[in-house]
């Protein structure tokens, strides 16, 4: 378990002080995938580098497993930073080293015999999915199979924590994917808690389970995704939820939409959970004499379950619709008609 | 053919000349590398930021480095005359010379060596802190490593220059080709002495030139 109390980073910049980061109070469970998104000059770079001891908080602590990263330093923080590991957004590979070499890096650091790093490295090469490149330098590689090399040298010591900075940011987003799902699939094969920071909203919603938002130094919003996505209540969390989904809610786009669709009402469907995966179109037109329309939808799928929203044209008389409503709010689902205007 | 093109060189003195100055070159170079590599280190680790951020240690290298580099070479022999008679015992023979090489050489190298040092990618020193690597690991297993290619140009460059510092060293005597040319060939008016003494410091200089950008590009595997 991580856990941040009261944690404050102060910077002087000429003789204004700047706050990076502002009293932030978190609890991260093992095995948790913990997204951190702000923009950049959130603070979250700097939260993220107090966790491993690379950056000393002003004030506060961080507790790791029952050990206050924050208190100490010399060989016992560089032994605690052997269990924290850590993935960058550009890599940060050692050009002059193979991959095989850049893997065991970390072996040397924590004086692991030779025969012994050669299995380990083996045996990471094969999980990163990079067997046969073992003796490539990073400039014979594409950005992605660099992650990997990231990933297999951070997973060298057998970490129980694993910092991600902006770990897919450089990436193209079919790569992104690709590194995302590595991560998913480290997480569930070793049991690691990761930690990653990203100012985007497709990677939290891809491989999170829970989500905090920075903004100006402090934790503005924290929850499980699929609330997040559901009912985001800061300014900034809209915003960073509306990244992924579509742009449905804008006037512009229901305006177009009346003019497609003139008769009968729109009905916007908010479907979260468990919901996303019931039939409820089916049950609702066997049940009701309306007549329906698939005008518009999307589902996503997040480490939480599915969420998505439905705009459906209903057409029937006022009592058959209004009666439609009602069976899908006792259903759960958030169901609204859309304004006409 | 050579004999008659050449006809005052006195080919045993001429190669006993040469290999003074290889060795005056050799021995000068090792030194040098050593002492700016250091030097190089300290500068880098001291600066603001860095893992031994000092500003007074900082200081102190960057004036050391900075007066030394800026003495023209032909003074520095001069003004370490008592120095070297202090240590080699004399202030004649390729020996005597190797103080002030030195002396000049290693602030010079000592930049270069700040200079490929600042052009590392400070993200993977991060990352090496990252991974619980000790200020010597970094220096050893990334600073060095990571600078190859710019630390060997680097010495390549200063070699070259040495070459040319040990025909100065000559005036006060060090032997080598300087020496030769000078108290042989111009004092004596004897220009093809002069110039058979140049074409030698050109074909060491160019091997030089040659070993150093092999390794160089050997070295490097951006």
């Amino acid at each position: 378990m991580i856990e941040l109390k009261q944690l404050t980073k102060t910077f002087d910049v000429g003789k204004t002080t700047l706050t990076a980061v502002d009293d932030v109070n978190l609890t991260i469970a093992d095995g948790e995938i913990f997204g951190i998104i702000g923009y950049s000059g959130a603070g979250k770079s700097t939260l993220i580098r107090i966790l491993n001891g690379l950056e000393k908080p002003t004030s506060g602590t961080v507790d790791i497993n029952g050990q206050k990263i924050t208190d100490i330093k010399g060989a016992e923080l560089r032994k605690a930073r052997q269990k924290v590991s850590m993935i960058f957004q550009h890599f940060n590979l050692l050009w002059s080293r193979t991959v095989q070499e850049n893997i065991e890096f970390p072996l040397e650091i924590a004086g692991v015999p030779k025969a012994k790093r050669v299995e380990k490295v083996k045996e990471l090469v094969e999980l990163v999915g990079l067997a046969g490149r073992e003796h490539a330098y990073p400039s014979q590689l594409s950005g992605g199979q660099k992650q990997r090399v990231g990933i297999a040298r951070a997973l060298a010591n057998d970490p129980e924590v694993l910092l991600c900075d902006e770990a897919t940011s450089a990436l193209d987003p079919e790569t992104t994917d690709a590194i995302l799902d590595l991560l998913v699939d480290i997480n569930k094969r070793l049991g690691l808690t990761i930690v990653l920071i990203t100012h985007e909203m497709h990677v939290i919603r891809k491989i999170c389970h829970r989500v905090a938002v920075m903004e100006g130094g402090k934790v503005v919003e924290l929850g499980d995704v699929l609330e997040i996505f559901q009912t985001p209540k800061q300014e900034i969390t809209k915003r960073f939820v509306a990244q992924v989904t579509e742009s449905e809610d804008s006037s512009e786009t229901i305006k177009h939409l009346r003019e497609l669709y003139p008769t009968g009402e729109l009905v916007k469907l908010v479907f979260v959970g468990e919901q996303a995966e019931q039939p409820i179109l089916t049950q609702l037109i066997r049940k009701h004499p309306v007549e329906i329309n698939i005008v518009q939808g999307k589902v996503s799928h997040t480490q939480r379950g599915a969420y998505g929203t439905l705009i459906l044209q209903l057409k029937g008389t006022d009592a058959e619709i209004r009666q439609a409503l009602e069976f899908l709010n006792q259903e759960n689902v958030q169901a609204e008609v859309m304004a006409n205007d | 053919m050579i004999e008659s093109l050449f006809p005052n060189v006195d080919w045993d003195k001429m190669w006993e000349a040469t290999y003074e100055t290889i060795y005056m070159t050799a021995m000068s170079t090792l030194f040098t590398f050593i002492i700016g590599l250091v030097l190089g280190i300290i500068l880098f680790l001291t600066a603001p930021k860095q893992l031994w951020a000092n500003k007074i240690v900082n200081w102190l290298t960057g004036v050391f480095v900075n007066v030394f580099r800026s003495i023209p070479f032909i003074i520095l022999i001069i003004l370490l005359i008592p120095f070297t008679s202090f240590l080699i015992g004399t202030i004649r023979g390729p020996n005597a010379a190797l103080p002030a090489l030195i002396i000049g050489a290693a602030p010079f190298y000592a930049r270069l060596v700040l200079i490929a040092f600042q052009e590392i990618d400070k993200g993977v020193i991060e990352a090496a802190r990252s991974m619980g690597a000790t200020t010597g690991t970094i220096i050893r297993k990334v600073l060095l490593p990571e600078s190859k290619p710019a630390l060997i140009s680097g010495i390549t460059v200063t070699s070259i220059a040495l070459v040319g510092y040990t025909a100065m060293a000559g005036v006060i005597g060090a032997g080598g080709l300087g020496t030769l040319a000078f108290l042989d060939g111009f004092q004596r008016s004897r220009p093809d002495v002069v110039l058979m003494a140049t074409i030698l410091i050109l074909i060491i200089v160019f091997i030089i030139q040659f070993i150093g950008d092999a390794l160089t590009k050997k070295a490097d595997k951006r």
